[in-house]
C-alpha cells in the first residue's frame, strides 16, 4: 500500500481535534452540571432537536461507522440486516416498553426491576447483566479504536491502538470527564452523521452512483436474462478493480443468503438447495436478535427520561428513528464502493482487513484531487474517534456505576462510606477499563459488526423477556423473572462465548495459538452446521425460552405475584394526565458528582 | 452518564420506595373508576391492540422479506436503478416504510392517551353520581 510508508498530517490532525474537543467538552459539561438534579433540569431546558441528537449519537458506535460498512463489503446482501435492524429496532422499543416505563419512572433496568418486583435481591441479578453485555460490547469498540489507530500511524501494532484509546477514555471518566453530557452526545452525532454522509457524496460523485456501483455485480439472473447492464455503463464511469480470490464472487455477494448465512453450511460441505434452508434460519434468528436486543440495551433507555413529558418524548423517538435511519443509509455505500475500488482489504485480516474500508476508501480520490482525498479519510478518522469513544464511554460510566454503586455499595460493603464508594468508582472504572482492553486486544480477528450482533442477542435473551413481559403480563413474578432472564441470557452468553473461541482458534496469527483448545469444536461444528448456526444466533431459541420460562415459573408461583400489582400496572399503562405516576426522582444531592 | 449514575445514586436513598402508597397524596379513594379493574383492563388492551397492530406491520415486512427471498429469488433480484430490488427495499425504502408506522403509532397512541383521560373523568364523575 502506497500510505504505508508515512502517515497523513492530515488525518492526524482531524482525529486529534476530535478527541480534544471531545474531552474538553466532557470536563467542561461535567463541570457545571454538579448533581444529579442538575443534569435533569438541563435536560429538560434541551429541545426535542437536540435530544434526539443525543440519543442517536450515544446509540451509533464503531459497529454503525465502520463495522457496517465492513460487513457488506465482506459479506453482502445479508450484512445489510444490520442497519436495518439497529434503526428499525428502536421501534420496538417505542411500541412495547419506552412508554410504560417512562411513565414507571425507573431510570435503569435494575431500578425497573427492583421496582416490580419490590425486591432488591432481583436487582442485584439484573446488574449483572449490565456487565455481561457490556463487556460484549465494548470488546467491538476496542477493535474499532485499535484498527483506526492502526491506519493513522503505519506499522502501529493492534493492541497499542487499544490500549491507548482504552487508557485515555479510562482515565478520563475515572477523572469524571465525558458523563454522557446531552450536549457532547449530540455533537458527536452530527460529527459522524458529517463524516459518514460528506465522503458518500464525493465518493459518488466520482466513481458514479450508489445503484451504478451495485449493477457491477451481477447476479445469476443477470447472467441468464443478458440484458447488459454492465455494458452500458456509461463511459467515464471507471471500471472496478479485479477481485482476489478471498473474495466472495458476485452471486453470492449480491443475493441473499450469501456467505454470512451460509458459512456453517459451506464448511459441512452442503449443497447450495441443502443450505438455503439453513440459511433462513440464520436471518431470522439474526433479525430477532437485532430487533429485540436494541429494546433491552441497557444504555438506550435511559435518556428517554431527559425528556419533560410524554409528549416530547414520543416526538424525540420519532426524531431518533429519523436521525439513525438517514445514517444507515450511508455505511453500506462506502461497503459497496470498497468492494469495487479497494478489493485488495479482502486479502488481509484483522485490523487491516475490511472493518478499516470506511478509512481508506476517501484516500482512493487522493491521486485526482489531491489533498481533497486526505482531508476526507481525516474526516471519517474523525468519525470513527467520536464512534467508539462515545459508545465505550457511555459504556464505562453505566457499568463502572454498576459495579461501584450495586456490586460493591450494596453487595460487598453495605456500610461504605459515600466518600469511599467515590474512590471506589475510579477504581472500578480503572478495572474495567482495564478489563476492556485485554478482551479488545484479544478480537482482533472478529468482525466489529460481528461482535455488537452478539451483544444484542445477549440482551435479546435476557433484558427484552423481563421488560416485555413485566410491561405486560401482571402474573410474573420475581422468580419467574429472574429464571427466565438468567437462562436466557447465560445460554445466549455461553454460546456466544462458545462460537468466538472457536473461531478465533482458526486465526493464523497469535490468537490460533492462545485459543487453540477450542479448534476441536471447528471439527464438530463441521459435523453439526445446525447447532454451529444456532450457537452463533442464538436468538431464535434463547429468547423463546427465556419467555417460556417465565410463563411457567410465574404460573408455578403464582402467590408471590406483587400485592398491589394492579397499582403498579395503572402506573405502567395510565396516561401521566391522571397524575398516578409515583415521582421517582427526587431533589438530592447526588454522590460520586 | 448522569441518569443512570443519577438512577443508581437515587436509588440508595432510603426515601425512594417503589411500593406505592394508596395515593396518598390526595385523598385516598381507591373505589374510584381510576384505580378499578376495569379501567385497567381496557387501559391494556386498547393499548396492546395499538402496538400489535403497529407491530404486525412491521414484523410482515421484516420477516416476509427474507421469505420472499427465499421463495421468489428471481423476482428479488430483478434490476431497479442497478440495484436489485431486495437490496432496494433493504437498503433504502425500508427506513421509510418504518418512520410511517412510528409516526401513526406515535399519533394514535397520543389520541389514545386523551381519550383515556376523559373516560377515566367521565367514569369517576359517574361513579360519584
Amino acid at each position: 500500500m502506497p500510505e504505508a510508508a508515512s502517515f497523513d498530517y492530515w488525518i492526524l490532525a482531524f482525529s486529534a481535534i476530535t478527541v480534544i474537543v471531545t474531552i474538553w467538552m466532557g470536563f467542561r459539561s461535567a463541570k457545571t452540571s454538579k448533581s444529579a438534579s442538575d443534569f435533569f433540569v438541563a435536560g429538560r431546558s434541551v429541545s426535542v432537536g437536540w435530544n434526539a441528537s443525543a440519543i442517536s449519537g450515544e446509540y451509533l458506535s464503531a459497529a454503525s461507522f465502520m463495522g457496517i460498512a465492513g460487513m457488506v463489503m465482506l459479506s453482502g446482501y445479508d450484512a445489510l440486516w444490520y442497519p436495518v435492524c439497529y434503526a428499525c429496532g428502536y421501534l420496538f422499543l417505542l411500541l412495547f416498553i419506552a412508554g410504560p416505563l417512562r411513565r414507571f419512572g425507573a431510570y435503569t433496568i435494575p431500578d425497573f426491576a427492583e421496582g416490580r418486583y419490590d425486591s432488591p435481591v432481583f436487582r442485584k441479578i439484573a446488574v449483572c447483566f449490565v456487565l455481561f453485555i457490556g463487556f460484549f460490547y465494548t470488546m467491538p469498540q476496542m477493535k474499532g479504536a485499535g484498527t483506526t489507530l492502526a491506519y493513522i500511524f503505519p506499522g502501529l501494532p493492534y493492541w497499542v491502538g487499544v490500549a491507548v484509546v482504552g487508557a485515555v477514555i479510562t482515565l478520563n471518566v475515572a477523572l469524571g470527564g465525558m458523563k454522557g453530557i446531552t450536549l457532547v452526545q449530540a455533537v458527536q452525532y452530527w460529527i459522524k452523521m458529517f463524516a459518514i454522509s460528506v465522503p458518500v457524496f464525493v465518493l459518488l460523485s466520482v466513481y458514479g452512483g450508489y445503484g451504478k456501483n451495485l449493477s457491477l455485480n451481477q447476479s445469476a439472473s443477470d447472467v441468464a436474462s443478458p440484458p447488459a447492464i454492465v455494458q452500458t455503463v456509461e463511459p467515464g464511469t471507471p471500471q472496478r478493480l479485479a477481485l482476489p480470490e478471498k473474495a466472495p464472487s458476485d452471486e453470492s455477494w449480491i443475493a441473499p443468503f450469501g456467505p454470512l448465512t451460509t458459512k456453517a453450511a459451506t464448511a459441512a460441505g452442503l449443497s447450495a438447495e441443502e443450505s438455503k434452508p439453513l440459511s433462513l434460519l440464520y436471518t431470522f434468528s439474526l433479525i430477532v436478535a437485532l430487533v429485540c436486543g436494541t429494546a433491552g440495551l441497557p444504555h438506550i433507555l435511559v435518556r428517554f427520561y431527559t425528556n419533560p413529558d410524554g409528549v416530547a418524548a414520543k416526538k424525540t423517538t420519532m426524531w431518533v428513528m429519523i436521525l439513525i435511519g438517514v445514517f444507515y443509509v450511508f455505511p453500506p455505500i462506502f461497503g459497496v464502493l470498497g468492494r469495487n475500488f479497494l478489493p485488495e482489504l479482502y486479502a488481509a485480516t484483522g485490523s487491516k482487513g475490511p472493518d478499516k474500508v470506511v478509512l481508506e476508501l476517501p484516500i482512493l480520490i487522493r491521486e485526482k484531487y489531491g489533498i481533497l482525498g486526505s482531508i476526507l479519510s481525516g474526516i471519517t478518522c474523525a468519525g470513527a474517534f467520536a464512534a467508539f469513544m462515545s459508545t465505550f464511554s457511555g459504556l464505562l460510566v453505566s457499568m463502572t456505576s454498576a459495579l461501584a454503586h450495586d456490586v460493591y455499595g450494596r453487595m460487598l460493603r453495605p456500610q461504605s462510606t459515600p466518600a469511599q464508594r467515590m474512590a471506589m468508582f475510579k477504581w472500578c472504572a480503572i478495572l474495567i477499563g482495564g478489563v476492556s482492553v485485554i478482551l479488545g486486544a484479544l478480537v482482533e480477528p472478529l468482525e466489529i459488526n460481528f461482535m455488537v450482533g452478539q451483544a444484542f442477542a445477549i440482551a435479546a435473551a435476557s433484558y427484552f423477556p423481563l421488560l416485555f413481559m413485566s410491561v405486560w403480563w401482571r402474573g410474573m413474578t420475581m422468580t419467574g423473572a429472574a429464571t427466565g432472564m438468567l437462562t436466557g441470557g447465560l445460554c445466549a452468553l455461553f454460546s456466544a462465548t462458545l462460537v468466538n473461541a472457536s473461531t478465533l482458534a482458526l486465526d493464523k496469527g497469535p490468537m490460533g495459538k492462545l485459543f487453540s483448545g477450542f479448534s476441536g469444536m471447528n471439527d464438530f461444528w463441521k459435523e453439526h452446521p445446525l447447532l454451529r448456526i444456532l450457537a452463533e444466533q442464538p436468538a431464535i431459541w434463547s429468547v423463546p425460552l427465556a419467555i417460556g420460562l417465565m410463563i411457567v415459573v410465574s404460573k408455578a408461583t403464582k402467590k408471590t405475584v406483587p400485592e398491589n400489582i394492579r397499582m403498579k400496572m395503572l402506573v405502567l399503562h395510565a396516561p401521566e394526565k391522571l397524575g398516578l405516576k409515583q415521582e421517582y426522582i427526587e431533589e438530592q444531592q447526588g454522590m460520586g458528582h | 452518564m448522569p441518569p443512570k449514575s443519577a438512577g443508581f445514586h437515587l436509588a440508595e436513598s432510603p426515601r425512594v420506595c417503589y411500593t406505592f402508597p394508596p395515593m396518598s397524596h390526595q385523598n385516598p379513594d381507591h373505589d374510584d373508576f381510576i384505580h378499578s379493574e376495569e379501567f385497567l383492563h381496557h387501559l391494556m388492551r386498547r393499548q396492546l391492540r395499538l402496538s400489535i397492530a403497529c407491530a404486525a406491520a412491521f414484523l410482515i415486512l421484516l420477516f416476509g422479506l427474507p421469505l420472499a427471498n427465499y421463495f421468489a429469488p428471481e423476482l428479488m433480484a430483478l434490476r431497479v436503478g442497478g440495484f436489485t430490488l431486495t437490496w432496494l427495499i433493504l437498503g433504502v425504502l425500508f427506513f421509510p416504510f418504518v418512520w410511517i408506522i412510528a409516526r401513526i403509532f406515535i399519533t394514535r397512541s397520543m389520541a389514545l392517551e386523551e381519550a383515556e383521560v376523559l373516560l377515566a373523568a367521565e367514569g369517576n364523575a359517574k361513579r360519584k353520581a
